[in-house]
């Protein structure tokens, strides 16, 4: 899987001869990658900026290792801890604790202090951990509600802005003999989601960030509230039935199928439902609507990049990092031919695509609560892992909601110490 | 000195020579497994992320275990396991029995009995899984046809979740069961069936008092793959259900990996602490297991 690019001149139409105005110094030596961009496009974007950046430095080496994108969450302690490479993939947020803390990620708050990644302001918050920034963020996308535009057409439906209409939307979904939403929970992390904007939507942003860092009890009265907003749709039959046996991916069929009418699930949703054979007249996206007035927080999980603090070519790993979130290249790996994603350089431009204009203007005018990662990256592995298994239960017996709140209780006392 | 040695050598030769033929083989056991079962011990007594420090906490951690709902399924979840797998031993006996003439053709049906044994148990699971679907699946139709409905599906359903993939499990496991039956079936003297028949004995009597006695070691061998297979499920758990629905299925393997090793894990302490109960259930049974071999060839000596 080791590929060394040397001198593939001319490979990839080079996106720039402009990056690095700083530290022009000339750099050499190797660059060690690790990726885990192993599906096929972000693989091909990956070895695209490999080879770029490879060619843009006559005397740097640049080797990348792209490793499958769900071994790599356990492999990265492996490749962190022993001989480790100069760049490495990860996550944003809590996710990167653990490796913050035990000293593998290398702190680059001084590029951000210094001016060496300017555009990043927005998204800075995402990387910080103890004041300090460890990564630069490389993509990010914008979660809310696909729907089928036709089937919203044919019942006379809106897009709507309030949970008084979003269930009035539903009822005529259910009469119509269609469920709302799908979802699969059986990988438990799509209850997450929902569990995300029902209570951002009910107690708002900062509420939802005080759960997510343990200073609120689950079986506080404002957390019931969630869940008893939520429980309206469950009991409206809003969700497919047997959803706790399928996988995300096996719960497409309903939509695509007509047999359920949306689905809460992040921009990468899109190329398979058209993958699907539904066109971009049957698709649409709406924002989760409001329920409490209070600002919309939104999820939006971000990918990145850090330097691992057993670099050995830290500079060139510094001047990746500048390269990889420089507008060019962002605008040119995040565009739908590549990621399909947001880019996260405010000077970057994004791809014309109707879901991502209305991610991209959703995210930067419309989420004054604040952005979120996701459940399993704003909440410790361990509460994610326990959480969600309880959010999956009450969703298909709402009626354990107080045994499962006090079960979250009591591993909220002992995982936060 | 050195003729001395030399002596000493030649009169202990009987001793050293496969002691030194046996070094290779215990250095290697000593490395991969007792060493590192004592260092499972050892971590079940700290808090451990497997980056950073590591903190004594006692026996913290079985205390957490002693009051954890999640291990209490998993535990009973294993007993559940080993009670039920040992279907597979009279199982496959019987079809062994009925396998075991000389019909045209009989090596074709046992090769296809003995099938799900050599596919890979992901395969098993995933055809298992689909069978089990809710609506599609073929176990949801038949039922649907006998008044039954499964909420859920079999896989989604916390009541019959860990009994559907048992009975996943049971497939291969019978075909190994069966085939080893066969081969005991082979070394029954027919001199002594004969000798039963002229006395009078037949169908259950025969097997009960003339055949299963000679099929003891074959028993012996089944029992011991079906209880260590029942303590080891885990690919089946990973792949049909991958612990859900909501922890209902996990085993003390699945947790422990859980725990220690998948995304959301990473609890190096807590993950051992189940590891070492679970070697404590493995060894009570790997100890009955040893003493019954040891007292079979003493028995076999005199």
């Amino acid at each position: 899987m080791l590929k060394t690019f040397t001198k593939v001149a001319g490979a990839l139409a080079l996106t720039t001869a402009m990056v690095m105005p700083a530290t022009a110094a000339e750099l050499s030596g190797t660059l060690r990658i690790i990726s885990d961009m192993s599906n096929p496009a972000p693989r091909a974007i990956m070895e695209g900026l490999a080879a770029d950046f490879d060619a843009m430095h006559p005397n740097l080496t640049v080797e990348v290792d792209v490793v499958d994108r769900e071994a790599w969450k356990s492999q990265i302690r492996n490749a962190l801890t022993a001989n480790s490479p100069d760049v490495v993939n990860w996550y944003a947020a809590n996710r990167m604790g653990p490796y913050v803390k035990a000293g593998l990620f290398e702190d680059i708050s001084d590029m951000y202090t210094g001016g060496d990644l300017p555009g990043l302001d927005s998204v800075k918050g995402a990387m910080t951990l103890d004041d300090k920034q460890w990564g630069v963020p490389y993509t990010y996308y914008q979660w809310g509600i696909y729907y089928r535009e036709d089937i919203f057409k044919e019942l006379g439906l809106t897009e709507p802005t309030t949970f008084d209409e979003e269930i009035a939307n539903c009822a005529k979904i259910v009469e119509s003999g269609r469920k709302c939403y799908t979802i699969g929970s059986k990988f438990l992390w799509t209850a997450g989601g929902w569990f995300d904007y029902m209570n951002m939507r009910t107690n708002g942003f900062d509420f939802h960030m005080q759960l997510a860092r343990g200073e609120v009890s689950w079986t506080d009265d404002r957390v019931r509230e969630t869940f008893a907003n939520w429980r309206k749709l469950i009991d409206m039959g809003a969700f497919i039935d047997d959803h706790q046996t399928y996988s995300w991916q096996e719960a497409l069929p309903f939509m695509v199928k007509g047999e359920a009418a949306a689905y809460l699930m992040g921009n990468f949703v899109v190329p398979h439902l058209r993958d699907a054979g539904l066109t971009d007249d049957q698709i649409d996206f709406y924002q989760f609507p409001l329920i409490a007035d209070v600002p919309q927080g939104e999820d939006a999980p971000t990918d990145t990049f850090h330097i691992a603090s057993g670099a050995q070519n830290k500079e060139a790993a510094r001047a990746f990092l500048q390269f990889v979130t420089s507008p060019d290249v962002q605008t040119k790996i995040n565009a739908g031919a590549g990621l399909g994603q947001l880019p996260v350089n405010a000077a970057a431009s994004v791809d014309d695509d109707e879901f991502l204009n209305q991610g991209f203007d959703m995210l930067s005018n419309n989420a004054k609560g604040g952005i979120a990662q996701f459940f399993d990256r704003d909440f410790p592995a361990e509460m994610a892992a326990i959480g969600m298994e309880g959010l999956q239960e009450f969703m298909v017996f709402p009626d354990n909601l107080d045994d499962i709140l006090a079960r979250l209780e009591s591993s909220r006392k002992r995982i936060y110490k | 000195m050195a003729d001395m040695s030399h002596t000493w050598m030649r009169r202990n030769r009987m001793t050293i020579t496969p002691l030194l033929f046996l070094l290779p083989g215990m250095l290697f056991f000593a490395a991969y497994v007792i060493i590192p079962i004592f260092q499972s011990f050892n971590i079940s007594l700290y808090e451990w992320d497997g980056l950073g420090e590591a903190t004594f906490v006692g026996l913290r951690n079985y205390e957490e275990l002693a009051t954890d709902r999640a291990f209490e399924i998993s535990l009973w979840n294993n007993v559940k396991w080993l009670l039920l797998y040992l279907l597979a031993i009279p199982a496959g006996l019987f079809i062994a029995l009925f396998l075991n003439q000389t019909v045209t053709g009989v090596r074709l049906y046992k090769s296809l009995f003995f099938f799900p044994f050599v596919i890979s148990q992901v395969v098993v699971g995933l055809v298992f899984s689909w069978f089990y679907l809710p609506n599609d699946g073929l176990f949801d139709i038949i039922s649907g046809w006998l008044g039954i409905d499964v909420r859920g599906g079999v896989l989604g359903n916390p009541n019959t979740a860990t009994y559907g993939i048992i009975a996943a499990g049971l497939w291969p496991q019978t075909a190994y069961c069966m085939i080893l039956y066969l081969t005991g079936l082979n070394a029954v003297d027919p001199e002594q069936v004969e000798a039963g028949r002229l006395d009078g004995a037949k169908g259950w009597r025969m097997l009960w008092h003339v055949i299963l006695p000679q099929l003891r070691p074959a028993t012996f061998i089944a029992f011991v793959v079906t209880i260590i297979g029942a303590l080891r499920s885990f690919d089946l758990i990973s792949i049909m259900t991958n612990g859900g629905p909501f922890g209902s299925t996990r085993v003390l393997s699945f947790y422990m990996f859980e725990k220690a090793l998948s995304e959301y894990g990473f609890r190096m302490g807590y993950g051992s602490a189940i590891a070492v109960v679970l070697f404590f259930i493995m060894l009570f049974f790997i100890a009955y297991f040893l003493w019954s071999m040891y007292r079979d060839e003493r028995a076999a000596r005199r």
